[in-house]
């Protein structure tokens, strides 16, 4: 028992270096590579560009339930007027990082780990290796590049929509003055708040596209699993993984930069 | 393409310099010990093809060679380097001047038929990208692919693919290509067609080269030397002459396979009760 609680915990302490490794190769084989700038821009279009409807359709609809909850309890207390704060601090803060992060993670960054799993399983990688190529270069230096921009990106369309869905239930469909939600949002957002908006879609990006490059990549290490089986496997876990680490990473981040009154 | 197969080179002089030593290359995947202690010599400029049985380690045998797979025991010597993992620099000389043909092609399926030409050339050179294009093009035109450049390639045929995998092998001038199993799941006409393109661009780039297969009248053709593999070591190493002549039972048994079969169906024609060697 005491033996395989060790050795589980080796075994995850080499994979989490092991990992650590990979994000940081995936860095720094970038320098000097061929043809980034396509491959960064091909990366952009599959993380940003496929993934706007997807953004924008979950957005309207949180900024349409948080604007008509929001609106019922606020109007308990005669404090309707407050409904551009509550939704404008909740989806910069909080939703608008970790929502468009997870639907990432659900479109592009399961696609990444599928793709790169297919390419380790028909030993395209291999290929690459036997020419020389540096594997991070060309596979996971383009999508980490291309996520510490498309996530950001994301997050504000995000924020945008989920404003606009929150005036559509307050203000069109509960009659709520538009100029009162719009004074309150612009009261409401900081400078600082959208800087931590920022701050964690980078940390998303960054943590969720390494996460999922890496689960593909090593999609034959996997133990008790092979071929397709790998694959399906390890795209499983590099979502449930993203998933977790970037709730977990909001937690760390939020405590790190919350507001002390 | 449809010219015939070439007559064999003549055998270097036994003392010519060694481009590839293997000495002693062990390899285990947990309990089972697939290659224990394989050597062979393959001198610069020939053509050498490793027979076996299916099963027999052949294309684990060549991943130790191309870095892919990491033997657990054994020196392999390229053009008088050790390649091990000590010796990165060795390693990545090897890779420059070394090429790799698998047996299912792994060609980049994202990628168009020039593309993936031109990949090894835009990834481990500084070559211009004009120069790039032209030498892609120079080996889509030798291998016959031409105006099939911008499609991708799981819209080839199995021949043509393998031809557009040997095309992305040659266009970095290698001075070793190794071949994993290049005429897998061909038919007769497309097998000689392949063995025919490997020794013809052999002659020409002058290319060393190492083949693993079980065609063996094909690799008695094509090939300057052939060794056998069975029970993780390799049972013999000459001309295909001195293959032919042997009288070591493993090669006998692989050579003679098809009177081998004759003889055995010739028995059960005639009611005789058979035990394959298998079941015992």
């Amino acid at each position: 028992m005491l033996r395989a609680l060790g050795q589980h915990t080796l075994h995850i302490v080499d994979e989490l270096g092991d990992f650590a490794v990979f994000t940081t190769r995936g860095f720094t084989a970038a320098i000097g590579s061929r043809k980034l700038g396509r491959r960064i821009v091909r990366a952009i279009y599959e993380q940003g560009v496929r993934c706007v409807p997807v953004i924008v359709i979950v957005g309207i609809f949180t900024g349409l339930v948080l604007g008509l909850q929001g609106y019922y309890v606020l109007n308990k207390f005669g404090s309707e007027g407050l409904l551009g704060t509550l939704v404008s601090l909740t989806l910069v803060r909080e939703l608008a990082p970790v929502l468009a992060a997870l639907m990432l993670v659900g479109q592009a960054g399961s696609a990444l780990a599928a793709e790169l799993g297919i390419q380790r399983n028909s030993e395209q990688i291999d290929a690459l290796e036997t020419m020389g190529a540096s594997t991070h270069a060309y596979l996971v230096s383009p999508r980490l590049l291309a996520a510490l921009v498309v996530f950001p990106i994301q997050a504000a369309i995000f924020c945008l929509v989920g404003l606009l869905g929150g005036y559509l239930s307050g203000s069109v469909l509960l009659n709520l003055q538009p100029g009162v939600y719009w004074a309150a949002v612009y009261k409401a957002v900081d400078p600082q708040d959208v800087a931590e908006c920022f701050i964690k879609a980078v940390v998303f990006g960054l943590l969720t596209i390494s996460i999922c490059a890496y689960n593909g990549y090593n999609a034959h290490r996997r133990r008790g699993s092979t071929g397709a089986r790998a694959v399906s496997a390890s795209t499983t876990r590099a979502v449930v993984f993203s998933s977790i680490v970037v709730l977990a990473a909001d937690y760390l981040i939020t405590s790190l930069l919350v507001k002390h009154p | 393409m449809s010219a015939p197969l070439p007559v064999p080179v003549s055998v270097p002089a036994s003392g010519s310099e060694l481009f590839l030593d293997i000495r002693g290359v062990t390899k285990r995947f947990g309990e089972n010990t697939v290659l224990a202690g394989v050597d062979l010599a393959v001198p610069r400029g020939t053509v050498v093809t490793v027979l076996g049985k299916s099963g027999t380690g052949k294309s684990v045998f060549l991943k130790c060679l191309a870095g892919i797979v990491r033997p657990d025991e054994g020196e392999i010597r390229f053009d008088g380097q050790a390649l091990n993992a000590a010796n990165a620099l060795a390693r990545a000389e090897f890779r420059r001047r070394c090429s790799y043909l698998f047996q299912g092609n792994a060609l980049l399926d994202s990628l168009t038929v020039l593309e993936n030409v031109a990949l090894p050339l835009e990834q481990t050179t500084q070559i211009p990208n004009r120069e790039i294009r032209r030498r892609a093009m120079e080996a889509l035109h030798q291998l016959d692919l031409t105006k099939h450049r911008a499609r991708y390639p799981s819209q080839l045929s199995g021949g043509m693919q393998k031809r557009l995998a040997l095309a992305r092998a040659i266009v970095t001038r290698p001075e070793l290509v190794l071949f994993d199993e290049p005429t897998a799941g061909l038919d007769p006409i497309r097998r000689n067609h392949v063995f025919e393109m490997i020794v013809k661009y052999q002659r020409q780039f002058g290319f060393t080269a190492v083949l693993v297969t079980h065609d063996l009248p094909e690799a008695l053709v094509a090939s300057d030397q052939v060794a056998l593999l069975d029970g993780g070591r390799m049972q013999f190493q000459g001309t295909p002459e001195a293959f032919n002549l042997s009288e070591n039972p493993m090669v006998r048994a692989f050579r003679d396979s098809a009177d081998t079969l004759r003889d055995t169906l010739a028995a059960l024609r005639r009611g005789e009760t058979i035990t394959s060697e298998d079941d015992l």
